[in-house]
């Protein structure tokens, strides 16, 4: 499976739910189907993703929040799914791919490549729901099950080494930032 | 009796929730106890017990996007900590961030591993160009405080009160 695929499997679910990515390809893959208001890509700051995931889903509880996250990044900030899974946001999904490398700056292995198991450390931290997936329909089905169940879900799709062509697309980091508040706060 | 000041601590929470501060992380240390419990026992305030600081500049940026005030309690060790976070999520995306710092390692330090972060605290603040001021005397804490979060927002930029000993701490 490959991030864009799975990104792709399930892009229509996302058109309501607010969704925040990690840089890089993620990102990038993300705006290739498709750039939303509702779609916020934090370009540096490794490892927050989670974190801002966190402080969306409590200041909007009536919301869906879906964070797209990646091994590099989970790696950088493990103390935050113990903080994930202490507050619980019933509305939170938290997707990881784990592609076992730090693709974006020459795929350097990173530990998952050596056998550290992150649904195992979200399971471990408490997260209530976690799974890991390898194929395109056990991604969906995972995802569409995370957002039925209402509660904390961290879904570990490993995908393959593979990113776009480039990082960087024409949308300003300001101006998705500011159309993301302004969308939050509509 | 810890000699924490909780009137002292009850003048700054009282600040906080007169600017409309909804969300509140925190990372335990001596001085900010009562301010975490005042926190805790406020039905009307979000608490986000952390991991580590750096985490609270991810949470205080998301609330801020969706419409939440907020503030980071944490010590200067803390803010050492969340550099990464607070250049490049809070400075490269203009989010304004209110951090108070209790500022250990300054004059009437006992702990001698306060010291080191004592003495780099303030040149970090201004090398990262972070508007900064002090509470150390408990009649200017609501205007300060005031000040700071106007700033904050006028900005899009982060603040930071420093937590005097003067103000935190009763004994001489």
């Amino acid at each position: 499976m490959t991030r864009l695929e799975a990104l792709s499997a399930v892009y229509p679910r996302l058109e309501d739910r607010i969704v925040v990515t990690i840089m890089g390809a993620v990102a990038a893959e993300l705006q290739s189907i498709g750039h939303r208001p509702n779609f916020f890509y934090l370009q540096h700051a490794m490892g927050l993703a989670s974190s801002m995931g966190l402080g969306i889903a409590l200041s909007k509880p009536d919301r869906q929040v879906i964070v797209f996250d990646g091994d590099g990044s989970v790696l950088m900030n493990l103390g935050g799914l113990t903080t994930l899974a202490r507050y619980r946001p019933r509305n939170l999904t938290h997707v990881v791919f784990d592609n076992e490398s730090l693709l974006s700056v020459g795929g350097f292995p990173t530990a998952t490549a050596t056998g550290s198991d992150l649904a195992r450390i979200a399971a471990a931290a408490g997260v209530p729901r976690t799974e890991t997936v390898t194929t395109i329909d056990a991604f969906t089905r995972a995802f569409d099950a995370a957002l039925a169940s209402g509660d904390l879900t961290s879904i570990v799709a490993k995908v393959d080494p593979v990113g776009p062509s480039a990082y960087v697309t024409d949308l300003s980091l300001l101006e998705n930032r500011f159309q993301f508040q302004r969308y939050l706060r509509s | 009796m810890s000699p924490v000041s909780t009137a002292n601590s009850r003048t700054v929470y009282d600040a906080l929730k007169a600017c409309g501060i909804g969300l509140v992380s925190a990372l335990p240390e001596t001085w900010l106890v009562h301010l975490i419990r005042m926190a805790e026992d406020d039905p009307d305030m979000i608490l986000v017990r952390l991991a580590k600081e750096e985490e609270g500049v991810g949470i205080s940026a998301g609330a801020h996007l969706a419409g939440v005030k907020s503030a980071m309690l944490m010590q200067n060790h803390g803010f050492l900590a969340s550099i990464n976070g607070i250049v490049s999520c809070a400075q490269l995306y203009r989010i304004p961030l209110l951090m108070l710092i209790s500022y250990r390692g300054e004059f009437g330090e006992r702990d001698p591993w306060q010291t080191e972060g004592g003495g780099v605290t303030e040149d970090l603040l201004r090398a990262l160009k972070i508007p900064f001021s002090y509470l150390d005397r408990a009649d200017h804490v609501v205007s300060r405080l005031a000040k700071a979060q106007t700033l904050a927002l006028s900005s899009n930029k982060p603040v930071a009160l420093l937590l005097c000993r003067d103000l935190m701490w009763e004994e001489p």
